[in-house]
Order: structure tokens, then C-alpha cells, then sequence
């Protein structure tokens, strides 16, 4: 696409401020939110060895998620302010709120799965839990996309898909580290699936965006995208190959395609950041959508040949600030 | 009532304002950043030094928690439409109604010239504040002036606005962590002064009224510009129909948006909001589904 006209190449919109804590909450939520559903599920099916390491390893998710959120706040003792309001309009204030039910309940499953502590509210919040968590492993996806950054909110459509199998990846794979290998054939299954899964829905993502999907595959985010694919590749081979019978290949499969799934969530971190920082991602399709208006406004006959306004004095258009972090 | 937004006036009930705003009229502004130092001065903004940027004037470099005004500087080679072009008659007229407009401090120098835009940015104070709906404490208000306002008090320096200003107008504040943005001076609209910008600046390119009053004086003074040949000359955020529902400051633009570093067609992201709950709900549902074939699916557990 020709480079749109930009102010020195300085961006047009902010680049977020979040840090690391933000994409390692995206991969943490999106598995505590996932090992509760398969935590009940596998309950049900009557596999309670899988289904308590994955209550567990839903509650160890779920546990951290908040302390993470919390460091990333310009004013974390100010964290309590998330839960002034309940705010349709902002996925983070729904997520909040998703975040406090789900590990509420989750807490309380995880207990009673491995103590048998609370029957009554056990019976309660498991159901809740693994509800909740669906919701908590893909509002992330419509919290980043609800920006002006064009990477997120043009892929509005295939973001939460990708969201939500990094999420089912990343359950799967923490429950077949954790279960002996003759109860983790559900786990195994769901995390080969949602590998696959998350590697055809980024393409997918990539492929639709077009030009304007090129921050997802450059720079840092590009080295991204190729650990990505590297760990889950390898790591369901491995698992493929011998997770039905040596659970130390299993574990290794599964921690390489968890380290996959962070992965992944730090590319699409990444690559909203580089698309905010160049101009051109916002300024091109605005400008098009413009043009076709005024095409549209004037119809043929009026050949406006008005020169597009003056030449800048100095080369503008790629980012002098590239480098910048 | 002019451009009314989800929660000014109704939400105020009897104690609702006239909307105020900022015209920024940008083909008289000469650039000398008063405005820039008066909102300093009067907000008790922290210094920001960017150093010498080379571009032109412009060491502020953009908007952000501690600069709320920002005076672009635009260097262009443009060949004067004043003198080109059409009879001789026509020339003169063009001249002559450039004079009259104002434009002669710019456009000095025969044949090919340099142009200079200047422009004062400010926060847009958006109708569809994309700020506003998305910040999840509430910090973010509307205010009885129909103006955003960041409260400082609630804010908990989430950044969701950060990323959510289709014009990148609002950042966190270093060894703060709080973000900062332009008030439109709240506290001296309450004690009926206008905001120090606009009463520093010494030839009325930021202007401050009401809103409706404000719209139908660049209206006038567009056509005035456009008589005198500027055929980029365009209101920018005036209209109702754009992608924020117009906004509270609105600018008279020589050129293109994108020439002063603003979106060329900003879009608040909530209007695209039930798309990304629709997929994210239809995502939660595929992930369901997907489990319990997982666990289901096999033929033993």
C-alpha cells in the first residue's frame, strides 16, 4: 500500500502502557478459565484424577491472575476501583467482574474437589466456575480489540477464536503434565486439538487483515509467531508420539506448548503496540474510507485534479521512531 | 439542544449547561504556543522536555499527560492559488479576499512558496468518547458542560483509554501512574471564565463558546477561506454523522487531517462493540463445545 501522509511519522494514536504483567494475565485466565470447564466435565465423566488437577490448576490460574492485573495499575492500591461499577461498554469492567465470580467459584470447586470441604457450596460453584470461565478465556480478546489500535480491532472477529483456543491449549496441556497418563487421554486431546487450533485461527486472522496484519509478523512479534509455532508443533509431537505412555514426554510436550500459548499472547501483544506506534496502519484505511466517501458524495463527471495537498519538506511517512521500544 | 451526548443533558437534569467547546480556527493561528504555556501555567502540568526535534517549531511532539495544547508545525511547498490561474480579474479577487481572510502571513512569496499550518491540538472532547465508555472505574465523566473530564481521585491507571482514543489524546503520567488529559478547564468553567488557552491567545484561533454558536462561526468562516481559493480549507469534527458523533473541539483545517498528525475518519470503537461481544460470546460458546468433545469425545475417560 503507498504510505499515507503522516505528521513527521509521528504515530496518530497512543501506544498502550500496559507491560509484561498484561499478556502473562491473557495466557493465565484463558487456562484457569478452560481447566474449570474441563475440571467439571471430567468430574462428570467420572475422572476425578484429571478433574482435580484441573481444578487445581484452574485455581493456581485464577490465583495469580488478579496479582498480576493489580501490579500492572498505574495506582495499584486503587485496584478496589474496578469494582465501583458494573460498565457494559468496557470489557475490562465486565471482565473484572467475570474475574471475581470465576475465582470465587473456582476457589471454592478446588477445595472442595481435593478436601471435600463445603459439599453444598461445592455443588454450586463448580458448575458456576467452569460457566464463568468460558467468558474469562476469551473477554480478553474483546478488552484489546475495544481500542483504536488497528492490529486488535480490525481482527475483531477472529481474536476471541484464537483467544479461546490458546486458552483451551494451555488447559489441556497443564492437566496432561499434571494427571498420570492413563487418566489424561481428555486433556491430551483437547490440547493437540486447540494447538491446532490456535496456529489455523492466527493464519486465518493474519490472512484476512492483509496489509494491515503485518505487525504480526514483524520485528519482535514475527520472532514471536516462529516460537509460537515451534513450541506447539514440537510439543504436540511429542505428546502425540509417547503422552499416551511416558509421562515425562508428556510433560515436556505440554510445558512446550503452554510456552506456545504465552507465546502467542505476546505476539498479538507485540503487535498491537508496532501498529499503534506507525501512522500508516491508522491514517491508510481511514484515509480510503474517506476517499470512497467523497467518491461516492461526487459521482464521475467532476475530475478533480487538485494536487493532494503540498510535498512535505522533509521525507515523512516511515516511522523515524521504528526503534523505539 | 445541540449535539446531545448519552449523558449530557438528560442525565443533569435542571443543572445542565449550554455544550461548550473549542473552535480551533488553525488559518490564524501564527504558532507562538501561548496557549501551550497558558495551560501549563494555569493546570500545574509538569515540565516535558522532549528536546530539539527537528521538526519545524515542534519540540512538544504530541499530547499527552503533561502537554493538553500542542501547536503542530507544517512545512509544505505549495504553489499559491492566490496567484494561479484564471484571468487576471480573478487573481485579484483571490488576492484580495485572501488579504481580507488573513492568509497573507503564510503565503508570502511569489510562484512557488513555502506554506506553513500551524495548529493547536487539544483533546477533542468527543461526543462518542471512547474514553469515557471505556473507562472501567468511572473516573472518566461527562460533565454538566458536556466536556470529559478525568477524575483524579477515582482514576487507578488502568491505560484502557490510553489505546482507546481514536486521536491519542490521553497518557499515564510518569511517577504518577494516573492519566492526564485536557479538562477544558472544569474549574473555570464553573466560575464562567473561559480556559486559559483560549484567553491567551492573541489572535482568536482557539475560540471558546457554546458549541452550537461556535458551529455556525466556522461555518462562515470556512466560506470565507474557500473564497479566497483554499480548496483544502475543511471543518474537521463539526459534523454530527462522523465516526465520534462530532465533538466538543473542533478544528478549521487548511489540509488534510492526517498533514496535522489527526485520524482522517476516528472511529469510537464502542460502535463496534456488539460485533466484538457477539464473537467473543460465540468464542466462549466454540470453547464449551469444544471441551466437552474432548472429554466426551474418547472412548474412555
Amino acid at each position: 500500500m503507498t504510505e499515507p501522509r503522516s505528521y513527521y511519522g509521528q504515530p496518530v494514536i497512543k501506544e498502550p502502557v500496559w507491560t509484561w504483567e498484561i499478556p502473562l494475565y491473557f495466557f493465565t485466565g484463558g487456562m484457569a478459565g478452560a481447566s474449570a470447564g474441563l475440571a467439571l466435565l471430567s468430574e462428570i465423566r467420572g475422572n476425578d484424577v484429571l478433574a482435580r488437577r484441573a481444578w487445581a490448576a484452574s485455581f493456581g490460574a485464577v490465583g495469580i491472575s488478579p496479582v498480576l492485573l493489580i501490579s500492572d495499575l498505574g495506582k495499584p492500591t486503587r485496584f478496589f476501583n474496578m469494582l465501583r461499577m458494573f460498565k457494559v461498554t468496557s470489557p475490562m469492567s465486565v471482565g473484572s467482574w467475570i474475574l471475581v465470580g470465576s475465582g470465587t467459584s473456582t476457589a471454592l470447586a478446588a477445595t472442595n474437589a481435593w478436601t471435600g470441604w463445603f459439599p453444598r457450596l461445592g455443588r454450586v460453584a463448580k458448575p458456576v466456575a467452569a460457566v464463568l470461565g468460558l467468558p474469562l478465556s476469551t473477554y480478553t480478546a474483546a478488552l484489546v480489540a475495544n481500542t483504536a489500535v488497528p492490529v486488535w480491532h480490525e481482527a475483531r472477529w477472529e481474536l476471541p477464536f484464537v483467544f479461546g483456543s490458546g486458552a483451551a491449549l494451555s488447559a489441556g496441556a497443564a492437566a496432561a503434565i499434571a494427571t498420570p497418563v492413563t487418566h489424561a487421554a481428555p486433556a491430551r486431546r483437547l490440547a493437540l486439538a486447540a494447538g491446532a487450533l490456535e496456529l489455523i485461527s492466527s493464519q486465518v486472522m493474519e490472512r484476512r487483515l492483509g496489509d494491515l496484519g503485518e505487525p504480526y509478523s514483524e520485528g519482535l512479534p514475527s520472532r514471536l509467531k516462529l516460537a509460537t509455532g515451534a513450541c506447539i508443533l514440537t510439543g504436540s509431537a511429542l505428546m502425540g508420539w509417547r503422552g499416551r505412555r511416558s509421562r515425562p514426554i508428556a510433560a515436556v510436550g505440554g510445558a512446550l506448548m503452554m510456552a506456545g500459548a504465552v507465546a502467542a499472547r505476546w505476539n498479538v501483544f507485540r503487535a498491537g503496540f508496532a501498529s499503534a506506534r506507525d501512522p500508516a496502519y491508522t491514517v491508510g484505511p481511514q484515509r480510503a474510507r474517506v476517499d470512497a466517501k467523497r467518491a461516492h458524495a461526487e459521482p464521475a463527471g467532476r475530475t478533480d485534479t487538485a494536487p493532494p495537498g503540498g510535498e512535505p519538506l522533509v521525507e515523512v511517512g516511515s516511522p523515524a521512531n521504528s526503534d523505539r521500544q | 439542544m445541540q449535539l446531545e451526548t448519552h449523558a449530557w443533558p438528560s442525565s443533569y437534569g435542571g443543572d445542565a449547561k449550554p455544550r461548550m467547546g473549542f473552535f480551533t480556527d488553525t488559518s490564524v493561528c501564527i504558532g507562538c504556543k501561548a496557549c501551550e504555556v497558558a495551560c501549563k501555567e494555569w493546570n500545574q502540568i509538569p515540565m516535558s522536555m522532549q528536546g530539539f526535534t527537528g521538526h519545524s517549531y515542534d519540540n512538544t511532539i504530541d499530547l499527552g499527560a503533561n502537554t493538553w495544547r500542542h501547536v503542530a508545525f507544517v512545512e509544505q511547498k505549495l504553489p499559491l492559488d492566490a496567484t494561479e490561474g484564471g484571468s487576471l480579474v480573478q487573481v485579484a479577487e483571490r488576492a484580495g479576499a485572501a488579504t481580507n481572510g488573513g492568509l497573507a502571513s503564510y503565503q508570502e512569496g511569489p510562484g512557488e512558496g513555502i506554506r506553513w499550518l500551524m495548529a493547536s491540538d487539544v483533546c477533542k472532547h468527543c461526543t462518542d468518547a471512547a474514553c469515557l465508555e471505556v473507562c472501567p472505574t468511572g473516573s472518566l465523566f461527562r460533565t454538566e458542560f458536556g466536556t470529559v473530564v478525568v477524575q483524579e481521585d477515582i482514576c487507578n491507571g488502568c491505560g484502557y483509554c490510553v489505546p482507546a482514543c481514536p486521536f491519542g489524546v490521553l497518557d499515564q503520567r510518569e511517577d504518577d501512574g494516573r492519566v492526564w488529559k485536557c479538562t477544558l478547564c472544569y474549574d473555570r468553567l464553573g466560575d464562567d471564565k473561559e480556559p486559559a488557552c483560549a484567553q491567551a491567545c492573541p489572535t482568536n484561533s482557539i475560540q471558546f463558546g457554546e458549541l452550537s454558536e461556535l458551529r455556525e462561526r466556522a461555518e462562515h468562516r470556512l466560506g470565507t477561506l474557500q473564497q479566497a481559493g483554499q480548496e483544502k480549507a475543511q471543518l474537521y469534527l463539526a459534523d454530527d454523522d462522523d465516526g465520534v458523533g462530532g465533538a466538543g473541539a473542533f478544528f478549521l483545517l487548511l489540509d488534510e487531517p492526517e498533514v496535522y498528525g489527526l485520524p482522517p475518519d476516528p472511529v469510537d470503537t464502542r460502535r463496534d462493540l456488539p460485533q466484538i461481544y457477539a464473537a467473543t460470546a460465540a468464542a466462549a460458546v466454540a470453547l464449551g463445545v469444544g471441551l466437552v468433545a474432548a472429554v466426551f469425545g474418547g472412548r474412555r475417560g
